[in-house]
């Protein structure tokens, strides 16, 4: 069974520590909103942490580490459970239909950000 | 919770295989790992729904308003508290997985107790979520 085609970096050392270092970047994003979230949030300050630079840069790498984070997990259950031996012949069609949408989607996601907070 | 799982053998491999995982008497690690997988299945269709706030947040102070207020009603409230619970249970496992990539708890007892501690920080902070939510 082909599989390592479609993962996110080719070898599974390296798919490992992209899922690790992305989820860092996702846990950090996540508590920072999480945090401004809490505290009381208008529109004005909202626009006004997202008008800078910095939040920016931290937004797109959160982008791009969902991107490969979701690319990676999501490949690792579709290899597992979307196979010829879990669904019969069509397994393998199912696994990269399956695959390509969801890296398209993913791919979506990215620039569906950069166009949110560069416009 | 119960994975049932049907089991075909293919042409390019004709061995009988018998992995029926219902019929297996799981350890609490494995429902941790399950609803790691899960959960993060969830987190990908859910980031939909977020980017979606995001974008309407951000377009105009009218559209941050309606966002605002359609989080009010009890339904949208009912999925922000799913997806915020959903993502604490994600990061928790995720951050037990780093702990035992560090080394700690790898033992089969370090598993269960780390799966049983994910469970137990998730569930306590999915109430904190719906307090403050509602």
């Amino acid at each position: 069974m082909v599989t390592s085609v479609t993962s996110f970096s080719r070898t599974g050392l390296s798919d490992w520590l992209i899922q690790r270092v992305t989820s860092l970047v996702l846990l950090a994003y996540f508590l920072f909103i999480g945090y401004q979230l809490l505290g009381s949030v208008d529109y004005t300050s909202w626009r006004a942490l997202f008008d800078q630079t910095w939040m920016k840069v931290f937004t797109l790498m959160a982008a791009l580490s969902l991107a490969a984070h979701a690319w990676i997990g999501l490949w690792s259950v579709f290899t597992d459970y979307l196979t010829e031996r879990m669904l019969g012949p069509k397994g393998n069609t199912i696994r990269l239909m399956c695959q390509l949408g969801a890296s398209l989607s993913l791919v979506g996601y990215v620039i569906w950000i950069i166009v949110i907070v560069w416009s | 919770m119960t994975l049932r799982v049907n089991v075909r053998s293919t042409s390019k491999d004709p061995r009988p295989v018998n992995l029926d995982i219902g019929t297996i008497d799981l350890p609490v690690t494995a429902y941790a790992s399950i609803t790691h997988r899960v959960t993060g299945v969830l987190m990908f269709f859910a980031s939909f729904l977020m980017l979606w706030a995001l974008d309407m947040s951000l377009t105009s102070e009218a559209s941050f308003n309606a966002v605002a207020a359609m989080l009010a009603s009890p339904f949208a409230g009912f999925i922000l508290w799913a997806i915020a619970s959903v993502l604490t249970y994600h990061a928790l496992a995720g951050i037990k997985h780093l702990i035992m990539d560090a080394g700690v708890g790898e033992t089969m007892r370090g598993g269960v107790i780390g799966a049983r501690i994910v469970f137990a920080l998730a569930l306590a902070a999915a109430v904190v979520w719906g307090v403050l939510i509602w």
